[in-house]
């Protein structure tokens, strides 16, 4: 019998639960240097470094890739072409088989990879592949939406949303506008570029250690590539340095050709593109084209909406589909359309396949709806605030999304409401609008927008989520899942679920590598789902051994088992407290199961993509942000001078790595919307593919003015302790600062303009609508 | 000669003789040393997840230096102590300030740029004091990139650190690491290298002179802000180096009554404060044209000779009316700034010649000089125009005048029917408007991923009316980004 103890060192009330501001695990390690990304693991004798060799045409037949010097070049061991991938060529995430993972007869963007080096070292290898003479006979290249769409050529099936009678009600509009909105791409620029490093097993087996939010499909990818069953091959990923989507599939070809080289040449293999590589290779944000027809009324109220989302999908599906359908799942954003049709184009291009990033097309509906509000604005000449509290989702009869799912726990308005007062919107507006007509170069601009953003996979099926918890003798505790760490703290928000569940202290557990070997068929930690997803599993795995400690206790103790109760390190067992370690010792010698899986599947979900209805969302995550810029109207720069926002987390699981996420998201989707252009020439070659050239924001551009509060409320949904995710939801809040510039911008027309300022909003840009807008003055 | 190179790694003493004259510090520290917690991110200096700081002595004391350690060579550490993050942690395992302020703060999330903050945050943390301007901030961070945060925990975890940071390890060893590189600063010129070329090393100009006679198709290396990338990027062949920082002469920044005197191998950083004493605008725009390591390390030597087309330090001078000095062996000669670029890539420098210096005149109280910098991101941008503005006043009458752009032609370039337009006219509206469309005659842009040429012509024109209004209308607010009353200083 263990000893009673009633005084115990630990606190009262555990701090390292859920809601608790922990930092994040590998805070100490980032800042000494110490944590380890996978270029940083120790290399083994013998490993070898690989390259890939890229197409240098957009669209060519390939007549001849002489690859001699390549072979003959000092340090290479192996050259690999198409003809070498021993099971199937092709990574394409919906095997679609339009992605070979080496080219064969053809290529379709420049930047697609042809061939493989193998060479002792990096820089051999990075060499080598310069000497490759490949005969092209160049095809036309199409290189943008508007020649995609004279082509007619989708990667992927479109999906049209509709409710009401679009057509009709625009007819019947007091007032009706229709135009093109155009939103550019965005490069994730994850600081620790794309990364896969293999280690050859015995028979078929193979480890790669890759830089992936997706382990699952890696490992799919690597099996079909190699030909070999999916048990032969373990991914494993402990951090990435930045995701954003970025390594949700783009990381798969990577992986599968050191996984090639390492099978073939029986040796270690890493392979890491340099970054302007990278950024010529891997997918991006997808640029968008909205054509809109809008109709409203004299209080901007809008009656009726038909807007047609355009992608630039590139040259091969990879998750255009989903991407473009969540662009239509939030092309309402808070606004209820009375009558809708929203159409996506899928579009081929002979550029890059763009791929998922942070929001997968759900902030450029949002984009979209935005600039719907602004139209009325200036056409009815309300502040834009208003008009948008106007069409906010509202009570039954106003509830219904294009795609028919009904929005029950709608927060906007007095979440928007609650912004406007604490950041004093109507009073600055005002103030800015009168210190423009004294500056006639210098005109500042305010705008305060909402963000609602849908919460699940829409393919219902990677709604699922799996976790596997042990628990030492000594008391201690591993937890692992199918979750991956990116820098938004997963890990320890997990972590800090099993601490609740147990009533442990977090040093307590120990947060392992993501591998495939420990919990199988995984779905992509993507779409803000991370802790959601896997916060449930792991409370799961959590509760069961809860309850079988519960179960031996009672037994054992011979008390009831309402009279067990789990209190900080240690356990009340009646009239006794017992340390858990205790516990666990004596389950253990009575042979109680001390590892346990857990699972979770989001529950009320259901999704029919033909029919366009269902509820795609287990629930929504709501935000808002109100932005003030500067603008310099002699050359279109601008500032972002001060940000305001509130944002709904639910019930926090870790108050400040939350606000971290929005701060966060915010200058991402800022700078997506600003500085961030994507530039190719006219033959379809990326010129912007370094940070040289490719500007995110820099410190100077944060907000020196950066006010970020959480909304104080709890998910009406049961999800993991009521908190909500936030991974995607703050991004849209950048596009206050596109609508802010506008504002500024509208103020050299005496606001009577529409500036219909489209993204990026380079200062090239603004200057060519300042100079419009000044044109329509004029006119007028 | 001393055949090796030697710097301390932290309180080691490196003695390298056998080395590959292109070797980065940032490849030394990653494949020859595994010292793992400096990060590659871009390879070009852009992202400063690289970011090391290097220390040397001056005057009596330690002068902290935060540089990228992907473009600097490793020779370039001679004479000098190399700090990276492994060497920041007290022994007992305790973090820096720095560390710790950016752990408190919560100022890292995936983590990968952090080692880079840590180390622009520590050289920071040596001179900031204890309350830094959000400016100062911005300046020490605007080499280092991070996707994750959005920039504000860490600017809370700089103020946290500048004012927490007492005496650490370094300081408490500031004598004995003075000495100890003190002493290892000497005359001789350095020579190492190995199969793959050579790595020259002189610490006088009369040897640097001597060298590239012997050897005129060396590529000279100041700062490698730009040479970093033929080796990073293109994967040049650069079988002789020879590397200018230890040259004595060349790092001289004298004050020579009428005129400054820029040695070659001057960096940006130590020039600033002395050229923005006498044309503020210059100091801004230095503070502007690339981040605080490119700072540390460039050079404007180094910008002229390489000639780029898109560099903000030959306009702007050349608008001031400087004079380059050139040197082959014994032989001397000086040239107008202006004169130096003949085509795209191509500079008036003969084979073995190498820029000594460059004279910038002092201005006298007619002369008003401001120099504009348009590009996409304020700092660590190329400009996609680059226009510099100096005017001699008579009261209202520009008795003369240089205007010089950068970005508008295949060279930086003056722009001669605009001032012919402005010269000797009262700088009025209608001036401006002369000005504005002589502009189209000065130049033909290109469009590129920075601009169109649309853009670049019309906001260069834009620029006279922004200089007009500054110098005419002091109300008026014309400036997002720096000392706003810079403006409308005068001079």
């Amino acid at each position: 019998m263990s000893r009673v103890e009633r005084i115990f060192p630990q606190a009262a009330t555990l701090k390292s639960g859920v809601a608790a501001s922990l930092p994040h695990d590998s805070a100490g390690r980032h800042v000494t240097g110490e944590a380890v990304y996978i270029d940083d693991m120790p290399e083994p004798e013998g490993m070898v470094h690989v390259y890939v060799g890229l197409s240098e045409r957009a669209h060519a037949r390939l007549v001849d890739v002489d690859l001699s010097r390549v072979r003959s070049a000092p340090g290479v061991l192996a050259v690999f072409t198409a003809a070498d991938i021993p099971g199937d060529n092709d990574v394409s995430p919906q095997h679609l088989h339009d992605e070979p993972l080496l080219a064969t007869d053809r290529v379709e963007f420049a930047g697609q990879p042809v061939f493989i080096v193998a060479a002792g070292t990096r820089l051999e290898a990075r060499a080598a592949v310069r000497l490759a003479a490949i005969t092209y006979d160049d095809l036309p290249p199409v290189l943008d939406i508007d020649a995609a769409k004279a082509t007619g050529k989708l990667v992927t099936t479109p999906m049209t949303l509709a409710r009401g009678d679009a057509a009709a009600a625009l007819a019947a509009a007091p007032r009706r506008i229709s135009a093109r909105l155009q939103i550019g791409g965005q490069e994730h620029f994850y600081l620790e570029s794309q990364i896969a490093y293999a280690v050859p097993g015995e028979e078929d087996d193979v480890t790669v250690y890759s830089s992936t939010q997706n382990p699952t499909e890696v490992q799919h990818m690597v099996s079909v590539t190699l030909g070999v069953p999916a048990h032969a091959v373990t991914i494993e990923v402990r951090r990435m340095g930045g995701g954003f989507g970025g390594k949700e599939t783009q990381c798969s070809a990577f992986a599968c050709y050191a996984a090639l080289v390492a099978k073939r040449l029986k040796r270690a293999a890493k392979i890491r593109p340099d970054r302007d590589d990278d950024m010529v290779m891997t997918g991006k944000r997808h640029d968008f084209t909205m054509d809109y027809d809008l109709g409203f009324d004299d209080d901007g109220r809008i009656q009726g909406v038909d807007m047609t989302f355009a992608a630039k999908c590139g040259w091969s599906a990879d998750l255009s589909g989903p991407v473009t359908d969540r662009a239509l799942f939030h092309a309402d954003n808070c606004y209820f359309y009375p009558a809708v049709r929203a159409v996506s184009e899928p579009l081929k291009t002979n550029t890059v396949s763009n791929t998922a990033f942070r929001g997968f097309g759900g902030p450029q509906g949002i984009v979209g709806a935005e600039r719907l509000i602004e139209e009325i604005a200036y056409a009815t000449g309300l502040d834009a605030l208003d008009v948008r509290k106007r069409n906010f989702y509202g009570k039954a009869g106003r509830d219904v999304t294009p795609y028919h799912q009904t929005v029950r726990d709608n927060i906007a308005l007095e979440l928007v409401e609650k912004l406007e007062r604490d950041c004093d919107y109507r009073a600055r507006r005002a103030a800015i609008r009168a210190a423009n007509a004294g500056s006639p170069i210098i005109k500042r601009g305010i705008a305060l927008t909402p963000v609602k953003f849908g919460i699940s996979f829409t393919l219902t099926s990677s709604n699922q989520a799996g976790a596997l918890l042990l628990v030492y003798t000594d008391g201690s505790v591993q937890i692992n899942h199918g979750g991956t760490e990116m820098g938004q703290g997963l890990y320890v928000k997990v972590a800090q679920v099993v601490a609740e569940v147990l009533q442990i202290d977090i040093s307590r557990i120990k947060i392992t590598a993501t591998t495939t070997g420990k919990v199988p068929n995984t779905s992509p930690t993507a779409a803000s789902s991370g802790a959601d997803l896997n916060g449930k599993a792991a409370e799961a795995a959590a509760l069961t051994i809860k309850e079988r400690l519960t179960r031996f206790v009672a037994e054992k103790w011979s008390v009831r088992e309402d009279e067990v109760i789990f209190l900080p390190n240690r356990i009340r067992i009646g009239q006794q407290e017992v340390p858990f370690a205790d516990v666990v010792k004596q389950a253990y010698l009575a042979r109680v199961q001390l590892s346990a899986t857990g699972f979770y599947k989001t529950p009320k979900i259901h999704w029919d993509r033909k029919a366009g209805r269902g509820r795609p969302f287990y629930y929504f995550a709501y935000g808002a942000a109100c932005t003030e810029v500067a603008v310099d109207t002699l050359t279109g720069e601008y500032r972002i001078e001060r940000v305001d926002i509130l944002h709904d987390c639910g019930r926090s699981l870790n108050p400040i790595l939350d606000i971290g996420q929005i701060e966060g998201a915010y200058v991402q989707g800022a700078g997506w919307l600003t500085t961030e252009e994507l530039w190719w020439d006219g033959k379809g070659r990326l010129r912007t593919h370094a940070p040289s050239t490719y500007k995110i924001p820099a410190c100077s551009d944060r907000p020196r003015i950066f006010n970020v509060a959480l909304y104080d409320g709890q998910n009406r949904e049961e999800s993991i302790f009521r908190s909500k995710a936030v991974g995607e939801p703050p991004l849209p809040l950048g596009v206050s600062a596109l609508h802010a510039i506008s504002d500024a911008v509208a103020s050299v027309a005496d606001y009577r303009h529409c500036p219909r300022l489209d993204a990026p909003a380079t200062p090239e840009r603004v200057l060519d609508t300042v100079d419009r807008m000044r044109a329509a003055a004029a006119k007028a | 000669m001393r055949p090796y190179i030697r710097f301390l790694f932290g309180y080691d003493l490196q003695e390298i003789s056998h080395i590959a004259p292109t070797m980065t510090v940032l490849d030394w520290l990653r494949l020859t040393k595994r010292h793992l917690g400096t990060k590659e991110g871009c390879n070009e200096g852009d992202c400063g997840a690289c970011t090391v700081v290097v220390v040397r002595p001056d005057q009596g004391r330690l002068i902290y230096r935060a540089v990228n350690a992907c473009i600097q060579l490793v020779g370039s550490l001679d004479g000098s102590q190399l700090l990276t993050v492994e060497h920041l942690k007290e022994d007992d395992g305790t973090l820096h300030a720095v560390q710790a302020a950016m752990v408190e703060q919560h100022g890292s999330q995936c983590g990968f740029c952090t080692p880079g903050f840590v180390m622009s945050l520590f050289a920071f943390s040596k001179l900031s004091g204890p309350s830094p301007t959000d400016q100062a901030i911005d300046d020490a961070l605007s080499g280092n990139l991070c996707r994750c945060t959005g920039y504000a925990p860490i600017v809370r975890a700089a103020r946290r650190a500048c004012a927490s940071v007492t005496s650490d390890r370094f300081d408490r060893n500031a004598a004995a690491t003075l000495a100890r590189l003190e002493a290892l600063q000497d005359e001789a010129t350095v020579q190492v290298g190995d199969s793959s070329g050579i790595f020259h090393a002189p610490a006088t100009a009369d040897a640097l002179a001597e060298i590239l006679v012997a050897s005129p198709q060396a590529t000279i290396v100041a700062g490698s802000t730009d040479v970093g990338l033929w080796i990073t990027k293109q994967m040049r062949d650069l079988p002789v180096l020879v590397w200018i920082g230890r040259v004595r002469e060349l790092r001289a920044l004298d004050d020579s009554g009428a005129a400054i005197e820029i040695g070659a191998g001057v960096t940006y950083s130590d020039a600033r404060e002395v050229l923005a004493l006498h044309y503020p605008d210059l100091g801004e725009l230095i503070r502007r044209l690339a981040s605080t390591p490119i700072r540390n390390a460039g050079t404007i030597g180094g910008n002229i000779a390489n000639g780029s087309p898109i560099g903000d330090a030959s306009p702007s001078l050349m608008a001031l009316g400087a004079t380059l000095h050139l040197r082959r062996g014994g032989e001397r000669r000086s040239m107008a700034l202006a004169d130096f670029f003949l085509a795209y890539g191509k500079q008036d420098r003969r084979p073995g010649e190498f820029v000594e210096r460059i004279t910038v005149p002092k201005p006298t109280r007619a002369d008003r000089f401001r120099v504009y910098k348009i590009s996409k991101r304020f700092d660590q941008d190329i400009s996609a125009v680059l226009g510099a503005f100096w005017l001699r006043l008579d009261g209202d009458c520009i008795t003369d005048v240089r205007l010089a752009f950068g970005g508008m032609a295949a060279t930086p370039k003056r722009a001669a029917a605009a001032e012919q337009a402005l010269r000797g006219r009262t700088f009025d509206a209608a001036a401006v408007a002369a000005a504005k469309t002589a502009l189209t005659d000065d130049f033909s842009p290109l469009t590129d991923m920075r601009a169109s040429a649309g853009y670049r012509l019309r906001s260069a024109q834009n620029l006279i009316e922004r200089l007009h209004l500054e110098l005419t209308h002091p109300d008026i607010e014309t400036r997002l980004v720096g000392d706003k009353a810079l403006a409308h200083v005068q001079g």
